[in-house]
């Protein structure tokens, strides 16, 4: 034995690696929500996020007035117009209780296709990393015929083949969603299944199975949750646009899109009137992202202090 | 020392037979992903671990350590080769299954960082193997609790901490006491100190040596550390790109080195001793491209002694040439009896 190896050792002994002393750390959750209460811009495009839900969830308690019920004589009144004080559309229907209602299918227009693509490509993008050869190779190459397209195309192309209406404008923006969901979860789930703790819980005896749902899901689930957050105002604004070429919602209808569209032959009598629409569509999506930026780095258990 | 009940074989069986182990990793490329070529990564590689006692593995990088290590935890499948697991071949119909021999068998990696979930405290990383395996979580959690107090971590203080939050050799505690948490028989130490500074290197080393006696452990100590592997190793196993060179006893080897390689990787050794400065030729050159290993004995491309015999015939290990040995456990993989001669200045 090397006389000078042991020496060394002893005389590191007298040294301890744990003269730092810590506090016990708190609990997940709570360091969330202490991360949390110390970023006011999360905090208020939350509360945003939440009236502008309020008022489409509880439409018929807010709106006070007949989103349908039109009147000749009551046609494009500015904002400010007592009894519409949002003013009127084109056919003299209530512009504020338009804009409740048509949040209600703004929302699910917006929401909807995301979680079916966050499902269905987070699904086949694990499946896609973890079993690499042949079933990986498949999904990530009719992935990518699908990026060969532009995404509003691809929408406008699938939705065209589909017919018009809410369901299937919702299923042609999950369609387009899903191929980015794939090569993201597919991207984390190769790297996770590389790294040393992976193998270690392999080693361990631990199934596959197992070492998707508590090793690969978080890290998968953590990346494309926020990816995700951010296509919602995404597909809100696809799918104003497909209801605004007349593929998605159809009239009567209220959707902020559809509305956007009607009103856009007003924007010289009333412009103020005629943007009110578009003024949700900008607001409700950028308060998503901005929240899902909040949360990201709220829920990081890496960015602390 | 207590008898373990698992113990089957008794002290003289080893705890770990090794037989012709073998992995090739094919190099596909071209036009069609055709396989062109293969890395040798390990070739027949054969040697036992006995009950109780710290196995060194030393080498060059790239000579196939930690895949022989990886092999052994079937974290890759073997090409060829045996495994037996105190006396039950493991993988075969009559032996015990994969499964039943990882729980036996744990490993810690050399990055205490990546081998931590940086996504669950470090005492859910310790209780998470036990759990998976059917332990309640309460009592898992109190074991790691308890695994966290053996290796010098104040649980109420660090249990509930993330691993970003700890430093490499705190978390290097974390990462032995995750491997422990199966109550192996057998641990395998793959660098699991190199990326240590030295002092926390040495408080690393202590503990290991402290927890060995305690949970009556075996080690497979792999390092490319000849110093580290001299202090903890009982026997010395030297690795060339992918087959076993030489191996023995750490006194044998470190005193009396055969293999032309051997020597020549410890005259590399920097020493601050001036009575014992180098005296045998440095190596020169890489080691040879594992995808096409020189025939023969492959060490003699850069070997000072090579002969016609070295190109034709593969070495096997044999007793050292030269008849001293004073263990009888003393194997060298050389042809010539004068190459295994050791020069005196």
């Amino acid at each position: 034995m090397s006389q000078t190896t042991v020496d060394f050792v002893t005389r590191q002994l007298t040294m301890s690696e744990e003269t730092l002393q810590a506090p016990p750390a708190p609990g997940y959750w709570r360091a969330v929500g202490q991360r949390l209460a110390r970023d006011p811009v999360t905090i208020t495009v939350t509360i945003i996020l939440l009236l502008i839900v309020f008022i489409s969830l509880g439409a018929p308690l807010v709106a006070g007035a007949d989103p349908y019920a039109g009147s000749v004589m009551m046609r494009l009144k500015p904002i400010g117009t007592p009894g519409h004080w949002l003013g009127t559309d084109e056919t003299g229907r209530d512009l504020w209780a338009r804009l409740c209602y048509g949040g209600r299918l703004s929302l699910l227009a917006g929401i909807l296709p995301v979680m079916i693509s966050l499902v269905v490509g987070g699904f086949l993008g694990i499946v896609a990393g973890y079993v690499s050869g042949l079933p990986g190779t498949l999904i990530m190459r009719t992935m990518d015929v699908f990026y060969a397209f532009p995404s509003i195309l691809l929408a406008i192309a699938i939705c065209g083949l589909l017919g018009n209406g809410l369901s299937n404008s919702v299923i042609a923006l999950a369609l387009v969603f899903i191929p980015p969901m794939v090569r993201i979860s597919e991207t984390v789930t190769t790297q996770a299944r590389q790294l040393d703790f992976v193998e270690a819980a392999r080693a361990s005896g631990t199934t596959t199975m197992q070492i998707i749902r508590h090793h690969v899901l978080a890290n998968v689930l953590g990346s494309i949750l926020v990816y995700a957050t951010s296509l919602i105002s995404v597909s809100i604004i696809l799918s104003a646009g497909l209801s605004f070429l007349g593929l998605g919602v159809t009239p009567p209808q209220a959707e902020w899109g559809l509305m956007l569209n009607s009103l856009r032959q007003a924007i010289y009598v009333q412009p103020y009137v005629a943007a009110l629409p578009g003024v949700m569509i900008f607001l409700t999506s950028m308060c998503f992202n901005l929240m899902s930026d909040g949360f990201r780095s709220a829920m990081d258990v890496r960015l602390n202090k | 020392m207590d008898v373990d009940p698992r113990d089957r074989g008794g002290p003289a069986q080893p705890l770990l037979l090794v037989e012709g182990l073998r992995k090739h990793f094919p190099v596909r490329g071209g036009l069609l992903n055709r396989q062109v070529a293969t890395v040798q990564a390990v070739d027949d590689v054969a040697f036992s671990v006995r009950k109780g006692e710290t196995l060194g593995i030393v080498g060059e990088s790239g000579c196939g350590k930690s895949t022989t290590a990886r092999l052994l935890m079937h974290l890759i499948k073997p090409d060829a080769g045996e495994v037996v697991f105190d006396g039950d071949p493991v993988g075969e119909r009559h032996g015990i299954t994969v499964n039943a021999m990882r729980r036996q068998m744990q490993m810690v990696f050399q990055d205490s960082y990546s081998s931590l979930n940086p996504r669950m405290t470090i005492a859910e990383s310790i209780a998470y193997a036990p759990r998976m395996h059917g332990v309640s979580g309460k009592e898992a959690l109190d074991r790691a609790n308890e695994l966290l107090t053996q290796v010098g971590l104040n649980p109420r203080q660090y249990a509930r901490r993330y691993p970003h939050e700890l430093s490499g050799g705190q978390r290097q505690r974390v990462n032995i006491a995750r491997a422990l948490a199966l109550e192996p028989r057998l641990v395998i130490l793959d660098e699991a100190v190199s990326a240590l500074d030295k002092s926390v290197e040495a408080q690393v080393l202590n503990l290991l040596s402290e927890l060995k006696e305690r949970f009556n452990l075996t080690y497979l100590f792999i390092s490319h550390d000849l110093n580290v592997v001299e202090y903890v190793s009982d026997r010395v196993l030297v690795m060339y790109l992918g087959r076993v060179v030489e191996t023995g006893p750490v006194e044998a080897i470190y005193s009396r080195p055969r293999h032309p390689y051997t020597r020549a990787l410890f005259a590399s050794k920097p020493t601050l001793d001036p009575d014992r400065r180098t005296t045998e030729m440095p190596l020169t050159g890489d080691p040879p491209n594992p995808i096409n290993p020189p025939s023969g004995c492959r060490f003699r491309t850069r070997c000072a002694f090579a002969q016609a015999i070295c190109a034709e015939l593969v070495p096997s290990l044999a007793a050292p040439l030269d008849g001293v040995d004073d263990t009888g456990t003393h194997r060298v993989a050389c042809h010539l009896p004068h190459a295994q001669q050791v020069l005196h200045a």
